[in-house]
């Protein structure tokens, strides 16, 4: 059982170091291949083609901060159905509505967040 | 059925006998999946590239790609050869760091996610008893980079693109862990081969009555907009954002963004085939042996990669289909109608399963 682990542990290792390794060697590849100019216009953003105008990183709207939140909400409690979900046929009855309960405070809150009009894009 | 785990031992041990050391045999093995994964990559993302834009021309009634090659199929390679000698810039007031570690991140998460996919039978990478957790984990690392490419570009546009794209990707990861977990309600296993050994008589599709159908659906609607396609494409609106997020990378730097957003194409439909289509499992339908016996004459690898492709096709065929959606109503489609009947469904599914409906 360990050494099962120990074995897939080091397989998605093995996937991350390729994952590393494929970017870094299609950059060397390029840096040796690639040719070099140098040109005060090149190092503008592009943008949309003409030039840019005031600060770039600018101010955005917040509208994506609430979804933001909402979202850390629900994939919680996602994390917490997964082993509930496992589970389930041998935590019969009680498992069934405990989460229910779980489920119901969750579902309140995102009535709450659509009754606010968390969820309309002003 | 032929099964594979038979092969990959057998090689484990020849090489064990050839080296003597155990962990010479193992760093060897290693290497030698971390080589095959890489060309498995790289191989199946120009192949999707090649793929997308002959379907895309048979939509439109044109020929697409028919030059390099038969059918055109070194189109992307050369493609790609075209882009690995193009000038990488570095613009001036990027934030070089966050610039430079966002392709990694893109290219990280889609191959971590990609290991651990069921090749054929016993032809698996990674096979973790939370497997499909371990997917849905790795496979949300991806909208970081996107985020981070936006953000240090120093580019108002990229900087909406990413901004869009990360909340559509965020959204939309909870409608596909919501249907997740519908189907390992039904499964009671997180582990990939576990959920794909309770296949074996019939695909949960099949198996699952109405519930697993809306999970099929939704899982469907939410990889689209996952991967940042189809009508679910305002992170890279053309005619909005120039690029969207990665308008400031050039040469082999967009070409990372581009092969991991072909890959994740792929990894949406072969996650959508494990979970609803039996992964490698051959069609089977209980009672007729016969008809049984002979599909699985048919290689695993193949079941698999046709189910993948043929779900692909489909992601690929919504892109001619639908227009285009606006941020808002991208927005209210996941948290107002896909969120409650997701949640809805689940609630279906566990009471189905609890009275022990399914087939």
């Amino acid at each position: 059982m360990i050494t099962l682990a120990i074995q897939n542990a080091t397989m998605a290792l093995v996937a991350l170091l390729t994952g590393v390794a494929l970017v870094a060697a299609a950059l060397l590849i390029a840096g040796l291949i690639s040719p070099r100019s140098f040109n005060p216009q090149k190092g503008e953003p592009y943008e949309c083609g003409i030039p840019t105008r005031g600060e770039s990183m600018a101010q955005f709207k917040v509208g994506y901060y609430l979804f933001a939140i909402l979202f850390l909400m629900f994939d919680v409690e996602t994390v917490f159905l997964y082993p509930w979900a496992v589970r389930m046929r041998d935590l019969q009855g009680q498992g069934v509505i405990s989460i229910a309960v779980f489920f119901g405070v969750l579902v309140l809150g995102l009535v709450y967040a659509w009754r606010k009009g968390a969820l309309e894009w002003k | 059925m032929q099964d594979l785990s038979l092969f990959t031992s057998w090689f484990h041990n020849t090489l064990l006998n050839l080296l003597g050391h155990e962990w010479i045999a193992v760093t060897l093995e290693c290497i030698i999946v971390g080589v095959i994964l890489l060309l498995l990559y790289a191989v199946l993302a120009l192949f999707y590239i090649w793929f997308e834009r002959k379907v895309c021309a048979a939509f439109q009634c044109r020929l697409g790609p028919n030059r390099v090659g038969p059918w055109g199929i070194l189109q992307s390679v050369a493609d790609m050869f075209k882009i690995l000698i193009k000038e990488l810039i570095t613009l001036n007031h990027v934030d070089r760091l966050l610039f430079a570690v966002a392709p990694y991140l893109v290219i990280i998460a889609s191959m971590l996610a990609f290991a651990v996919l069921p090749w054929g039978n016993g032809l698996q990478i990674i096979d973790f008893n939370v497997g499909i957790f371990f997917l849905v984990a790795v496979s949300s690392i991806g909208v970081l980079g996107i985020l981070l490419a936006g953000w240090s570009s120093n580019n108002k546009f990229t900087l909406i693109g990413a901004l869009r794209s990360g909340a559509q990707m965020i959204s939309y990861e909870l409608s596909i862990g919501l249907s997740i977990v519908t189907i390992v309600c039904l499964a009671g296993t997180m582990s990939i081969g576990g959920i794909i050994e309770q296949q074996r008589d019939l695909w949960f599709i099949f198996s699952g009555h109405i519930p697993a159908i809306i999970a099929f659906v939704i899982y469907m609607i939410a990889g689209t907009a996952e991967t940042n396609r189809g009508p679910f494409d305002l992170p890279e609106a053309e005619s909005e954002l120039t690029a969207g997020y990665h308008t400031e990378y050039s040469g082999i730097h967009f070409g990372f963004f581009y092969l991991a957003e072909y890959l994740n194409l792929f990894i949406v439909s072969g996650v959508a085939t494990l979970l609803f289509f039996g992964g490698w499992m051959p069609f089977h339908i209980p009672g007729l042996d016969a008809f049984n016996n002979v599909m699985d004459y048919i290689p695993s690898v193949v079941w698999f990669m046709g189910k993948a492709i043929f779900l692909s096709f489909i992601i690929i065929w919504f892109k001619w289909t639908f227009p285009r959606l606006r941020i808002d109503q991208l927005l209210s489609l996941e948290w107002k109608y896909l969120l409650p009947i997701n949640l809805f469904n689940l609630a279906l599914m566990v009471a189905i399963v609890a009275a022990g409906w399914h087939l």
